[in-house]
């Protein structure tokens, strides 16, 4: 006897059971395969182009020092920084939205970019920071903007609406006090401070890899240990106390943890715009499954940055076009498709 | 000793008091309705039986411990609450919601047990919503919705069943259809059962324990035959009224009087 149509349950005698949603599962694999040639695509394109076989080969260790130093030194920390950001976006974007249950209430228009971003330009335009301390910034900005939000929209625990509305104003905020940085920059800072804004693979190194690696190590297993608790939690706070969630513990966990991927992945990118909106949207439209696709959206999210980053390359040559443009502009022509769509559906 | 009471319990929202000092037991095995006016505190102290809301001072006890400080899913699989608002997930279906009262009897090493299968076809079939299962719970009507999400409390298993007002917002047929669910679940499994209801005539008819609130305090609390009277409603709900035998069941039965009737006692007064 089964009740899902598209979900299996393993058991073992032991008494072990895992549920498997069979499309989700499939999603990912095919996911994770497309960001995998996504990244492949990308180490073989730029000025000096290699074959994905001999790209395969040098990650292998096969290649020719000529090949390996392009591959491994240049362009293979770039991959790992895109997918590891684009994993960290998609990820933190599909907590927040389920965290707020509303698909507005990702990163992006929550202000937590544009924190990021006032971190970052307060060290270019007020320090003339090194790139390394325009990190810090970025993530010290990201991280102060998170627990501002958390803070302002604290009421007997943070509900969806009121989070989303304290983002917003957050946001605008955050805006105007970069715009008025810029203002007091000089050309060679403003400059940097607008390459930075736009949101660049461009120039990563293995330095950037570690420390994103490391954390998305640690986070990864916390929030997929309360991701049940968070499927639970989409039917309202009552019900899930009512099933035993400890929902403001879950919560508070799941949103340090949101704001701790998506300062980390802004400060090693830059604001890469609509990642964290798109993917869990995506996502969620390719499984077809009700919660909040943590996986599906990490997936998605790697696999969107880095295919968008071979796409710019590929159409503008390398690095004339910032990846941040081009999933700027997908964002966007995205966001507008889902608000028709919604208002069709009656929602809005 | 019975399994959930409330002991000198103060509720409040922020400063605004709703209850002090209020002490409530719900009999074993019964089905207990809490009634009152607007605004009286039933569904509060529902929230603070279900621990919703935490007592500023004293406690509700569940199973002679204090519930605040049990662990969560203990007490989840001991008591469950029907909220008045839940929200159903874009895209889930019959099946999958009532899966999700599972919940508390699951982990990570056990997901979905054999059990689990079975309960939950158990729960939507006494809640006939079986035939439902494959369907997206956005389609269905009102009363089909109340009845997918009692099926999801029942797949919970708990011997205590709490319902904040589960027959609102549903047409007289349905309201009739989920009280006789509510009965049925009582007298067949043994189950305790505590909502919270607007219509007295439904408590009367359908409770075997009623507590009738006003202003945070009980005014009266028994089987509905031996306490529903005129005087009762009327220091309850400040209303005139007559109280007949429900020619059906026998139980009482309050009939409002008639306005010109309240108009000129009102004046006579």
């Amino acid at each position: 006897m089964k009740t899902h149509s598209r979900s299996r349950a393993v058991r073992t005698p032991g008494g072990l059971s895992l549920h498997v949603d069979l499309r989700a599962l499939t999603v990912v694999v095919l996911l994770l395969a497309a960001a995998g040639a996504a990244g492949i695509a990308l180490i073989g394109t730029g000025d000096a182009k290699i074959p994905a076989a001999d790209v395969l080969r040098t990650l292998a260790g096969n290649g020719t020092a000529y090949q390996d130093f392009i591959v491994n030194e240049l362009r293979l920390p770039r991959v790992l920084v895109g997918l590891l950001v684009g994993a960290s976006l998609g990820l933190g974007g599909a907590l927040f939205q389920s965290i707020s249950r509303n698909p507005l209430g990702s990163p992006d228009v929550l202000g937590l970019s544009q924190g990021s971003t006032a971190g970052a330009l307060v060290v270019i335009v007020l320090m003339s920071g090194s790139a390394a301390q325009v990190t810090v910034g970025a993530l010290v900005g990201g991280l102060a903007t998170g627990l501002a939000i958390y803070v302002l929209a604290w009421k007997q625990g943070v509900h969806g609406y009121r989070l989303v509305l304290v983002g917003i104003g957050v946001n605008a905020i955050m805006t105007a006090v970069n715009g008025y940085l810029l203002t007091k920059a000089d050309l060679v800072d403003a400059t940097r401070a607008v390459v930075w804004m736009t949101g660049s693979l461009g120039g990563r190194d293995w330095e950037q890899v570690w420390p994103l690696l490391g954390l998305c190590a640690v986070l990864l297993p916390l929030v997929l240990a309360n991701a049940r608790g968070l499927r639970m939690m989409e039917m309202g706070d009552d019900i899930s106390n009512a099933l035993g969630v400890r929902v403001q513990r879950v919560r508070l966990l799941l949103m340090v943890s949101a704001v701790l991927l998506t300062a980390a992945a802004t400060a090693a990118a830059g604001p890469v715009s609509f990642v964290a909106l798109t993917a869990p949207q995506l996502a969620r439209r390719l499984t077809r499954s009700p919660g909040p696709n943590l996986v599906p959206s990490l997936c998605m999210g790697a696999a969107l940055l880095v295919a968008a980053d071979w796409a710019s390359q590929r159409a503008f040559g390398a690095d004339q076009l910032p990846v941040g443009v081009v999933t700027g502009v997908l964002g966007g022509a995205y966001l507008l498709w889902l608000l028709v769509a919604e208002r069709r559906a009656g929602r809005i | 000793m019975n399994r959930l009471s409330a002991e000198n319990v103060t509720l409040a929202y922020d400063q605004r008091v709703i209850a002090e000092e209020l002490s409530v037991e719900i009999p074993d095995n019964s089905f207990t309705v809490i009634v009152g006016p607007n605004a009286c505190g039933k569904s509060t102290l529902l929230r603070a039986l279900s621990r919703m809301l935490k007592p500023h001072q004293g406690r509700v006890l569940l199973d002679g411990q204090a519930i605040q400080s049990m662990p969560a899913k203990k007490v989840a699989r001991t008591l469950g609450l029907l909220p008045q608002s839940s929200i159903a997930p874009d895209g889930i279906t019959v099946a999958d919601l009532v899966g999700r009262g599972r919940y508390p009897h699951q982990g990570l090493l056990r997901q979905w047990s054999a059990e689990d299968e079975r309960v939950v076809q158990e729960s939507m079939r006494q809640t006939g919503v079986a035939e439902l299962a494959e369907r997206y719970v956005d389609e269905l009507s009102g009363g089909q919705r109340q009845r997918v999400w009692i099926a999801m409390a029942l797949a919970q298993q708990t011997p205590l069943l709490l319902l904040d007002e589960p027959t609102t917002y549903l047409d007289i047929q349905h309201q009739i259809d989920v009280l006789d669910l509510c009965a049925e679940l009582h007298e067949t499994q043994g189950r305790t059962l505590v909502a919270v209801l607007h219509d007295l005539n439904h408590a009367a008819r359908y409770a075997t324990h009623l507590i009738a609130l006003r202003g945070g305090t009980v005014i009266a609390e028994g089987a509905p035959n031996d306490i529903v009277t005129a005087e009762l409603v009327e220091e309850v709900f400040g209303l005139r009224c007559q109280v007949i035998d429900d020619p059906e069941t026998g139980t009482p039965l309050v009939v409002p009087a008639a306005r010109k009737v309240r108009a000129e006692r009102a004046t006579a007064a």
